[in-house]
């Protein structure tokens, strides 16, 4: 008899995760009564790990969490930090919300874009670089403000800005050495 | 439940609590719009179309998600309400193409008719709408996203109905999208239900898209033909070079035994009919060669050397074998024939499942069997072999719809891991081949559960078996696993619980129907056996009473030489049964069919079928409803089984009448009063039907052997009045009897699956493309597993 | 980390340990900590309930419901397991607050998660931190930690018999999670839909269990209640809206920043005297008085009490505390369609009236700002916003309309300069000193 889709079970991947990664898995299992809860914060770090979520790392996590792909990618394209496509290493995420917006935000939005000679959602050809034009983060107060992957850069100046560029490219250009 | 009481729009409503409130309004004759509520599917709320004013409640609610409440005054047509759907369809619009005229939909949309009832002409919006390009996620089903309103009615038709869940929703906002399990393509069961319940022409159907508009086409509601369940299919007709041609196979009469429901095969297979291969002449053996020739010709070549054969051997010289596929009508007309005309009881036909054991065992228990329709009420379950899934599509939905809309139970004993063992309250595998000792085991025979099961699983079963008997309502099903002494034990079983039914699988579109109308050696219509003296041999005036020959025993029969002549119906034994075809080539062989057959190949006479789908009679399904066919399409050339077999009778110089008892008592009307329209029997009956007459006033209206079946076969004196309305009606197998037990190994089943194709649906193109497209992905599959 | 400011006329209590290392279970524990949970665990649940409810607790995510009885909704039986929910969230456009508590004094949310519990019957909780603020939920982990490597959370908690487990979760980017029945979607790992209630949470929310849903200030102002008492909480406050609560000050203003005040203090006030008045000697043009879903109130309309109440009587809403001034450089076209940006960006999708009007909404205040407007996109946008008003699946829907609705209202003008054809007069905000391009 012919089966389909979810009939015919997951596809085993080679994809292989961190020993922190793993255990923070493990150890999250425990928390909830459904094994489907640990997807949203699995996605991730699962992309902190890789870069972006790849039709490997969807398949093995639809996998652990026992979902089909068709299921996971539903869920990955509804969250606005979750990407199926990879990205600089450093993703500046420029605030333009309204707050930003009063003090700035677009400015530094079009500085980074003239100073990396690139648009919105897209990566430098050394691949340090994305950008991206992001919705309000949590940081009116301290406007105008981007986060650089996880770090938050607030009170900015184009002057400060640059800095924070070059920090990160400095960073970026070492690690690689 | 009890009863609440609300007013809606200043009528009184009274139904039972828990009731949703667009539920209660239809009951008063009240339309509230909807596009996302649909019925037995999961509550959405999303489509806001539904909005009513409810009072004490400041905003505007969602008929579709509000329970009914003791004292609610709802108002469903008032000045805001109305501007609310006027503001939802605006919206809605704002993104949809507005090229109606060149949409496949147009004429059977729901947003075109939902504008015309409640929208607004003007358009607010100056701006670009949103384009994506139109998909094809399979050789069926094209997805255009801009037509699409995102009701998700597909979605939760394919997860929660279908249990396939092959369609999901990416993006969010309005980059939301409908998306398919295989990101640019589709894996599935490829029932087109998504297609069926789209409310816009968002998701179309490849096998119909753009052949036609909807107005030009005849809607027919018939029963499909290619396997035992019986769904209600409606066949979209339109006329053609050639008769008429069906050019859509769908549900849009939600009425039948299958509700909303219809399978791969029922929706495109319908093609085999238009297949070139279709016979349109008869042929005959001229020097070897299959020829074309005349009806009158064949009709008086086949009428001669019956009557030469069966004057000069005597009836035990001719064979009959018939068909899985024809009516009843035929069925019972050709056993009739065989037996009052040729002189033979030497009658058999492709068995798949073992009905005759379950009469016999059934003998004196009153009615036992359970209907389709009871499968999707009844509390709890058993189903023992098979794999309806593939099988028997219709059962499955049922099984599993009555699973989740009801809770009920579903025990399930298979060798296989079928898909429905999701639906399974328990599911416990035994090995192939031991489904006889899990009826043995049932019956009482505790010896039995070493076949079935490990030592240390044997409490299990018995505490399973002890969960059974407490089961106050239990519908057993079996596949032809089960057969002989297993059905007997089954039924044994049964008898000991307070209102158990049984349901005995077998595979084609008539097979059950084959059986009760007697196409055994042995039996008579109703399991009569031929050697008791009863109503038929009263009534037809002497029928054979020693039992004739069965399939095998036909070809051995032949292969001595004393087999002078074999009238195949219908059926392709030397491909399905694989008969070996050179035994025969001493007889004269008569073949009726669609198509050059394996088995036409070898006949001298070929005469060229009408299909089910281009006729009129009744089907039996495989539970014992008995539901009408109706004449969808026609292909010239071609003439019913019935009409075949009653020209063959004339040519053998047979009384026609007493064959048929047509316009008996009454007088006759045959056509003198429709003028030019007169002499064809289908046109004939759609004439006297649309006048409240009952037609059986010509010798090849089936409708007049109805009569003859109904006074005579156990069962099947059903209400005439519904059956004619399109209504199934369940036969009974109480009085029928007492049947008998057959060597086991001739019930030979078919084996096909929802991706093989059956004696029609090798004829289809569209299913065997699906069926390459399936095996293409899967192999893809493996290789990339690999 | 974020900058801290104070002002004389906060009163800190959510606030107190902020800046003091309370996120150290030890400095905790000094600065009053895990008393409340304690004497919480004395009490019996109704008495919890009651101190709450009588404290004019008002939900502090927006909606401004008050607390008590959203916890007496939860039946004291249930067959499936209750649970907690803390909505750590935080994506509302203009508020920032969640994120110093959980920066500053995570330990009190945990505490106040705990009290729900206790007082509920829940044995469960989970603190919902947004994706984004990635290093503050790396110290709510830590202080979950500690709570449990002193025995605080876990079995039988303090002694007391009573079993409490807090699990940290965190979210992926998406503002309608917020949204406390998306919120669950979310936690059970699905997409952000809302669901249909009735039924609400109280009585069937996560893995259908009874769940109570509290914003992260909403629990981080339990314990000082069970501490300080129901009445001396209330009287911080006005009538029927007890206590304090966070103002989020930003735009241009001297000194923005996150304030503690008592609830009903005076808009002006905070604007002029708390957040030191309008930077760059610029005039106030209008205010967002509680993050981006609140309808806008002009430079005239800001002498009155921040409460729930007051702000509802003036046609707004006291929504979240993010109060955002905007100065009359900025164009509120401009101001509009930023709003509606972000309610397109952020839909979820699931209901027509949200997913096609945001939608419809953008693409008109983007033509209207860029000079391409005709005469009825004025009238077009606010029958727009009005028929998303109150008919969307969510409250999603009216958060869009309603700022749009009274922009359109208040500055009906500038919407028409545009009409005009007449240039932007604020094209270039200027905020930020000019910068030689780098190469």
């Amino acid at each position: 008899m012919g089966l389909t889709g979810l009939e015919r079970g997951h596809r085993i991947t080679n994809m292989r995760f961190s020993e922190p990664f793993e255990r923070r898995f493990e150890e999250m299992v425990t928390h909830y009564p459904t094994r489907r809860s640990l997807l949203v914060p699995t996605l991730l770090y699962a992309q902190d790990e890789v870069g972006f979520l790849s039709e490997e790392v969807i398949a093995e996590i639809a996998r652990r969490v026992e979902l089909s792909e068709l299921e996971v990618r539903n869920v990955i394209s509804y969250y606005s930090m979750l990407t199926t496509q990879p990205r600089g290493k450093y993703n500046i995420q420029v605030c333009t919300n309204i707050a930003c917006l009063l003090m700035g935000g677009e400015e530094i939005l079009h500085h980074c874009q003239l100073k990396l000679g690139m648009g919105e959602k897209q990566t430098t050809t050394d691949g340090l670089f994305s950008l991206e034009e992001v919705e309000c983060m949590g940081a009116c107060c301290w406007a105008p403000a981007v986060q650089v992957n996880y770090d938050f850069h607030e009170n900015l100046t184009l002057n400060k800005m640059d800095q924070i560029l070059e920090q990160y490219k400095r960073k970026g250009t070492q690690s690689e050495l | 439940m009890a009863n609440v009481n609300l007013t809606i729009d200043g009528k009184k409503v009274t139904a039972p609590a828990g009731t949703l409130l667009i539920e209660a309004a239809k009951c008063v004759g009240i339309e509230v719009p909807s596009f996302c509520y649909y019925p037995n599917l999961s509550l959405q709320g999303a489509c806001r179309m539904c909005l009513v004013k409810i009072e004490k409640m400041p905003k505007l609610q969602t008929a579709c998600t509000t329970l009914i409440g003791e004292g609610m005054t709802v108002t469903t047509d008032s000045d805001e309400v109305r501007q609310a759907r006027k503001g939802m369809i605006e919206l809605l619009l704002g993104n949809h193409p507005l090229d109606c005229p060149v949409c496949d939909a147009g004429g059977e949309c729901e947003l075109q008719d939902m504008t015309f009832s409640y929208g607004a002409a003007e358009s607010r919006y100056l701006d670009v709408k949103n384009h994506r390009d139109e998909q094809q996620w399979s050789p069926v089903v094209y997805f255009d996203r801009p037509r699409c309103i995102l009701c998700y009615r597909c979605v939760r038709v394919c997860g929660e109905a279908m249990d396939v869940w092959a369609l999901g929703v990416e993006q969010r906002g309005v980059r939301s999208t409908i998306v398919p399990n295989q990101q640019d393509h589709l894996e599935c069961e490829e029932c087109g239900m998504c297609i069926d319940i789209c409310p816009v022409g968002a998701l179309t159907s490849g096998a119909y898209r753009y052949k036609t508009r909807p107005w030009e086409m005849k809607h027919v509601g018939t029963t499909c033909t290619h396997c035992g369940d019986g769904c209600k299919t409606t066949l979209g007709v339109r006329r053609s070079l050639t008769g008429s041609e069906i050019v859509r196979g769908d549900n849009r009469d939600k009425s039948g035994i299958n509700g909303d429901f219809l399978c791969i095969k029922g929706r495109y297979a319908f093609d085999f009919a238009h297949h070139e291969g279709r016979l349109r002449q008869p042929l005959v053996r001229r020097n070897g060669r299959l020829t074309p020739c005349t009806w009158e010709e064949a009709f008086q070549l086949t009428g001669e050397r019956f009557r030469q054969i069966r004057e000069r051997e005597g009836g035990d010289a001719i064979a009959v074998i018939g068909s899985t596929r024809t009516t009843n009508e035929e069925n019972y007309l050709l056993q009739k024939f065989a037996r009052t005309v040729l002189g033979t009881n030497h009658i058999d036909h492709h068995r798949t499942a073992d009905f005759p054991a379950l009469v016999a065992a059934l003998a004196g228990q009153g009615e036992r069997t359970a209907s389709m329709r009871e499968v999707f009420e009844t509390p709890a379950m058993l189903l023992i072999g098979n794999d309806p899934t593939h099988q028997h599509p219709l059962l499955a939905w049922q099984i599993r719809n009555n699973v989740r809309l009801h809770r009920a139970r579903l025990y399930l004993v298979n060798a296989q891991p079928i898909k429905l063992r999701r639906q399974a309250s328990s599911f416990l595998r035994i090995p192939a081949g031991a489904e006889a000792e899990v009826a043995a085991f049932l019956a009482g025979q505790d010896s039995s559960v070493a076949a079935i099961a490990s030592e240390t699983s044997h409490q299990d079963w018995t505490a399973w078996r002890d969960q059974l008997r407490h089961e106050p309502k239990l519908v057993l099903m079996f596949g032809s696993e089960i057969r002989g002494d297993a059905v007997a034990s089954l039924v044994k079983f049964a008898a000991d619980l307070p209102q158990a039914k049984l349901i005995c699988l077998g595979d084609y579109a008539n097979s059950r129907g084959a059986a009760d109308m007697g196409l055994y050696p042995d039996l008579l219509p109703g399991y009569h056996p031929v050697t008791e003296v009863g109503e038929f041999h009263r009534d037809w005036g002497g029928v054979p009473e020693k039992p004739g020959l069965s399939l095998p025993q036909m070809a051995a029969h032949a292969q001595a030489g004393k087999l002078k002549a074999l009238y195949v119906v219908g059926a392709n034994p030397v491909e399905e049964l694989a008969l070996d075809p050179f035994v025969f080539s001493r007889s004269f062989v008569v073949v009726e069919d669609l198509f050059l057959t394996e088995t036409a190949a070898i006949a001298d006479v070929v005469l060229p079928a009408a299909n089910a789908y281009e006729k009129s009679g009744t089907f039996t399904n495989t539970c014992g409803d008995l539901q009408l066919v109706k004449k969808a399409g026609e292909v010239t050339g071609t003439k019913s089984d019935f009409e075949i077999i009653v020209r063959i009778a004339d040519a053998m110089g047979a009384q026609v009448r007493q064959l048929v008892p047509f316009g008996r008592g009454s007088r006759a009307d045959m056509g003198q009063s429709r003028g030019a329209h007169s002499g064809e029997a289908d046109r004939h009956s759609v004439w006297l039907e649309a006048r409240g007459l009952e037609p059986k006033m010509s010798p090849f209206d089936p409708m007049a052997i109805l009569d003859e079946m109904q006074r005579l076969v156990p069962g099947y004196d059903v209400s005439r009045m519904h059956l004619l309305a399109g209504m199934d009606q369940h036969t009974s197998l109480a009085g029928s009897g007492p049947g008998t037990k057959h060597d086991p190994s001739r019930i030979m089943p078919a084996r096909d699956d929802l991706f093989s194709s059956g004696t029609l649906g090798r004829y289809s193109r569209t299913l065997n493309a699906l069926i390459e497209n399936h095996h293409a992905l899967a192999a893809e599959e493996e290789v990339a597993a690999e | 980390m974020a900058d801290l400011v104070s002002h004389p006329d906060e009163v800190k209590v959510v606030s107190k340990r902020f800046g003091l290392g309370a996120t150290h279970i030890d400095r905790y524990l000094e600065l009053d900590g895990y008393k409340a949970v304690r004497k919480a665990l004395g009490m019996p649940p109704d008495t919890i309930i009651a101190e709450v409810k009588d404290s004019g607790l008002r939900g502090r995510g927006g909606a401004g419901f008050n607390t008590g009885l959203k916890w007496s909704f939860v039946p004291k039986q249930s067959a499936k397991p209750k649970y907690i929910l803390c909505n750590g969230d935080e994506s509302e456009p203009g508020t920032c607050k969640d994120r110093l508590i959980f920066e500053h004094d995570p330990h009190a949310v945990i505490e106040g998660v705990m009290i729900a519990g206790i007082a509920v019957g829940a044995h469960v909780g989970y603190i919902y931190i947004r994706g984004e603020y990635r290093y503050v939920s790396e110290i709510m982990q830590r202080a979950i930690g500690e709570a449990y490597a002193r025995g605080f959370l876990g079995k039988n908690i303090f002694g007391s018999g009573f079993d409490f487990d807090v699990y940290w979760h965190g979210g992926a980017g998406a503002y309608e999670v917020g949204e406390e029945s998306a919120l669950m979607e979310s936690l059970e790992g699905k997409r952000g839909i809302p669901r249909i209630r009735p039924p609400f949470p109280a009585v069937v929310g996560l893995w259908g269990g009874p769940t109570v849903i509290n914003n992260a200030e909403t629990l981080a102002s339990v314990p000082p209640i069970l501490l300080g008492g129901a009445e001396w909480y209330a009287k911080l406050g006005t009538p029927k809206n007890g206590g304090t609560r966070l103002f989020c000050l930003s735009g241009p203003l001297n000194r923005p920043g996150v304030y503690e005040l008592p609830m009903g203090y005076n808009l002006k006030k905070m604007i002029y005297d708390v957040g030191g008045g309008m930077a760059r000697g610029r005039t106030l043009k209008a205010v967002v008085p509680g993050g981006s879903s609140t309808p806008l109130l002009t430079g005239e309309e800001i002498d009155i009490p921040m409460d729930f109440d007051a702000l509802m009587q003036v046609g707004s809403m006291l929504g979240s505390g993010g109060v955002v001034v905007v100065d009359d450089s900025a164009c509120m076209v401009k101001f509009a369609l930023r709003i509606m940006s972000f309610y397109q960006h952020e839909s979820c999708g699931w209901c027509i009236p949200c997913r096609e009007g945001t939608d419809w909404l953008k693409k008109t205040l983007t033509r209207l700002h860029a000079g391409g407007g005709v005469g009825k996109d004025i009238d077009n946008i606010q029958y727009l916003s009005e028929n998303m008003l109150g008919r969307t699946f969510c409250p999603l829907g009216d958060a869009a309309a309603m700022p749009t609705i009274s922009i359109v209202k208040k500055f009906r003008k500038e919407f028409e300069d545009h009409l005009q054809g007449k240039p932007c007069p604020f094209e270039k905000v200027g905020a930020i000193e000019p910068s030689p391009v780098m190469a």
